[in-house]
């Protein structure tokens, strides 16, 4: 099996599947004018309601008024968005309210709507600690990169190059980050899915992944380089791969059962996390296979200087 | 494997231990000579508000952003919440300061946020406040220069802002006494710090006019007759019994010394944990079942060795989780069950290998310690890259207050830690002790060769 032989066509993937994530992106940039991606009210503030009605449930129009009569100028609550949840939920999301506000919103739609109504869940942000936290995620995910392109850095300075070790499984990891943001872009713009504390949790757990499974192949290109001095750098590197392909594959498999059984079983709030690391690690193993270790021997060859159709200068 | 038996003994007793641990809810030992408790713990597994329903209220201090809080400050108010929540009877109150401006306020099972987040919102800031030679008309509200640096001797509209000589944080006690007059008063008594810096200011500042302030509010505007430099003084007003104790109360045990506002609140009600708790529980034991299934068939008796690894990870996670204690949360469960799979992917590492050494020839017992040593650096590397992660996640959720990723990154990291003791060495010793037992040349197959 000659996975080096065709990196660029794996490049090309890659591409493909990171390309409409792009644009998603930028989609959802012109629609909502506030970022990539549709954020939860983690990141840009703002209440959610989740409430089931015992009786009746009333329609979206009147608990739409109710938010209407409840709004003042400090709390701008009017216009918010309405969900329906099952078959006797709503989930109600509009600007940040206060927790007394809230109990005189839920008194109200008892005594009007003649129901006995059981709160499931109530979280307000306010937009300030949003944005801070925002920030803050941006951060973590940054030092995160660094202190592991440091840490493989170090863990490979055995070998010649090792900085290369290490900003490819960068690269790689870049590469995993764009196809989640992406399938979040795409899902947000269609099904109206928004990014909160939950997807921050998943993006950083795939980063952790996709370093973990790209450290396992050049674990191996790392061993072999000791021991198979005569071979060019391309066969050693693609033998590594093949070495490792069928513990990339077991370890996937095991995996992706664990988070199917999540999937289904697992319950409604933590399906949109699960579905975004199944994604997510996924990638990671593509990328720590076909993008990766084949950096690697594009790295090696200087191969960029043929790219722009420059002639060979080695 | 020198000290194969050793490490069966090692492992027998931290299973004897977790399973101890894992089944009971709390753990009594009597003092075999004098029938006193000698270790007494609760060991009961401690769920999140996420799963047992309940509000999280995240609090910042109420201050513009260039002012910094002391740590002292901070705690102090943390301190004074706690007691706060505890007066209103509401049990297990958790609080924790988070980063150097915010307090994480955890209620299990409440139901009321309202009322709770009102209670705590009494910030009871007194001030004592220069007023110049101009008295200030009693319960109107004016503006102070308290956690502001520099400020402007009006605000932007044109409003006086007042200097802020001390806060309610400098009193030591306040309790309600009568006048002459037959009047409710409060008398309070200055603790030593402050007794100087009052002390010199009403000698520079006499015959002029010092308000006190509670929450922005004028209470009374005396005048300063003498200097009060022994630290005890009265507050009077137009107080009924009541208010009077009110204040009182709220000045001994509220004086918090930093304003605080309410900038994140989640509620779970009950029905939604439960049904999550339940759901997740099950997701976890058939994602669990599926892969001891899956690793059985597809390697043969190191996989069955490997499940028995499994099992003891399981065990003895549990058992950290309570011992330590970690409180469990949605995001806690997922990152448990993600460390599962980590937890096998160090022995399809070491088993992969396996099948590879044995394939070029060496026999059984060489084959696995190679296997074990060649797969090390990949285990080693590639885990310590995930700790690396659950570290700067931790802090991230550490300073923000946000306990679900901080939840995450504990149940992971210390996922990893687990796995690999059980995967490096649990595995290993199982599997000597079985080879000692059989003959491999005839069973092959076992080995799914």
């Amino acid at each position: 099996m000659n996975i080096i032989k065709n990196r660029y066509v794996y490049f090309l993937i890659s591409l493909l599947v990171i390309i409409p994530g792009i644009i998603f992106m930028g989609l959802n940039w012109s629609k909502t004018k506030t970022g990539p991606l549709p954020l939860g009210i983690d990141f840009r503030g703002g209440s959610l309601l989740e409430v089931q009605f015992e009786g009746t449930r009333p329609s979206v129009e009147e608990i739409s008024a109710l938010y209407k009569e409840f709004s003042t100028t400090e709390e701008a609550i009017a216009e918010p968005v309405i969900q329906p949840l099952g078959e006797d939920s709503f989930a109600i999301r509009s600007k940040t309210m206060t927790d007394e506000t809230k109990g005189r919103l839920v008194t109200e739609m008892e005594t009007r709507f003649g129901s006995k109504v059981t709160l499931l869940n109530f979280t307000s942000v306010s937009p300030s600690i949003g944005a801070e936290v925002t920030r803050a995620a941006g951060w973590a995910i940054l030092f995160a990169a660094v202190a592991i392109l440091l840490y493989i850095w170090w863990a490979f300075r055995s070998v010649e190059h090792p900085y290369r070790y290490g900003t490819a499984a960068i690269l790689a990891m870049l590469h995993d980050v764009f196809v989640v943001l992406g399938t979040e872009a795409i899902l947000g713009y269609f099904l109206g899915w928004e990014a909160d504390a939950l997807f921050l949790t998943a993006l950083l757990t795939v980063i952790g992944f996709s370093v973990h499974d790209t450290i396992v192949v050049f674990d191996r290109v790392r061993e072999n380089s000791n021991t198979l001095r005569r071979v060019e750098y391309e066969t050693m590197v693609n033998h590594s791969i093949v070495q490792t392909l069928d513990r990339s594959i077991t370890t996937q498999l095991t995996v992706m059962l664990t988070l199917f059984a999540l999937v289904l079983f697992g319950g409604d709030s933590t399906r949109h996390f699960v579905l975004i690391l199944l994604v997510g690690i996924f990638s990671g193993t593509y990328s720590s296979i076909f993008n990766a270790a084949p950096i690697l021997v594009v790295w090696e060859n200087h191969e960029w200087q043929t790219w722009f159709g420059r002639k060979e200068t080695s | 494997m020198r000290n194969k038996n050793i490490w069966l003994v090692v492992i027998f007793i931290l299973v004897a231990f977790s399973l101890l641990v894992d089944l009971k809810k709390n753990i009594l030992i009597y003092n075999p000579f004098t029938d006193q408790p000698l270790i007494e713990r609760d060991v009961d597994v401690k769920l999140g508000l996420d799963l047992r329903g309940g509000l999280q209220a995240l609090l910042e201090a109420d201050v513009p952003v260039e002012t910094t809080v002391t740590a002292e400050d901070l705690l102090n108010a943390k301190n004074i919440l706690q007691n706060r929540a505890n007066a209103l009877g509401v049990s297990e109150v958790v609080m924790q300061t988070a980063g150097d401006r915010r307090i994480v306020a955890e209620f299990p099972g409440v139901t009321n946020p309202e009322e709770v987040v009102a209670a705590l919102k009494q910030t009871a800031l007194l001030e004592f406040v220069d007023m110049g030679t101009t008295p200030a008309e009693e319960g109107s509200l004016i503006q102070t220069d308290f956690g502001i640096e520099n400020a402007a001797a009006t605000t932007e509209s044109g409003e006086p802002i007042y200097h802020t000589v001390m806060t309610g944080a400098g009193l030591n006690t306040a309790s309600v006494t009568r006048s002459q007059t037959g009047e409710f008063a409060i008398s309070f008594v200055l603790n030593s710090d402050t007794t100087n810096i009052f002390a010199e200011y009403t000698t520079s500042h006499q015959q002029q006019y010092l308000a006190i302030v509670l929450d922005k509010l004028v209470i009374s505007t005396p005048i300063i007759q003498n200097p009060i430099t022994d630290g005890q003084g009265q507050i009077s007003g137009n107080f009924t019994q009541e208010s009077a104790q009110t204040l009182a109360v709220q000045l001994r045990s509220g004086a918090l010394p930093i304003p605080i506002k309410v900038v994140e609140s989640r509620t779970v009600g009950p029905t939604l944990g439960e049904e999550s708790l339940r759901k997740s529980v099950l997701a976890g034991i058939i994602g669990l079942s599926v892969v001891v299934l899956f690793m059985g068939l597809y390697y043969r008796l190191p996989g069955v060795i490997a499940d028995l690894a499994l099992i003891c990870y399981a065990i003895f996670t549990l058992m950290l989780f309570k011992l330590i204690p970690v409180v469990l949360t949605l995001p806690g469960i997922a990152g448990f069950i993600l460390s599962v799979g980590m937890a096998v992917d160090a022995n399809v590492l070491i088993f992969e290998r396996l099948k590879e050494e044995l394939r070029h020839g060496r026999n059984l017992r060489q084959a696995i310690d190679l296997a074990w040593s060649r797969a090390w650096p990949s285990i080693r590397d590639s885990n310590t890259s995930t700790l690396i992660t659950c570290l700067i996640l931790f802090l991230f959720g550490n300073t923000f207050g946000a306990s679900i990723v901080k939840g995450f990154s504990i149940t992971l990291a210390l996922g990893v830690g687990v796995s690999l003791f059980t995967a490096i060495i649990v595995t290993r010793t199982f599997l000597h002790t079985v080879l000692d037992r059989i003959n491999l040349a005839d069973h092959p197959r076992w080995f799914g060769l």
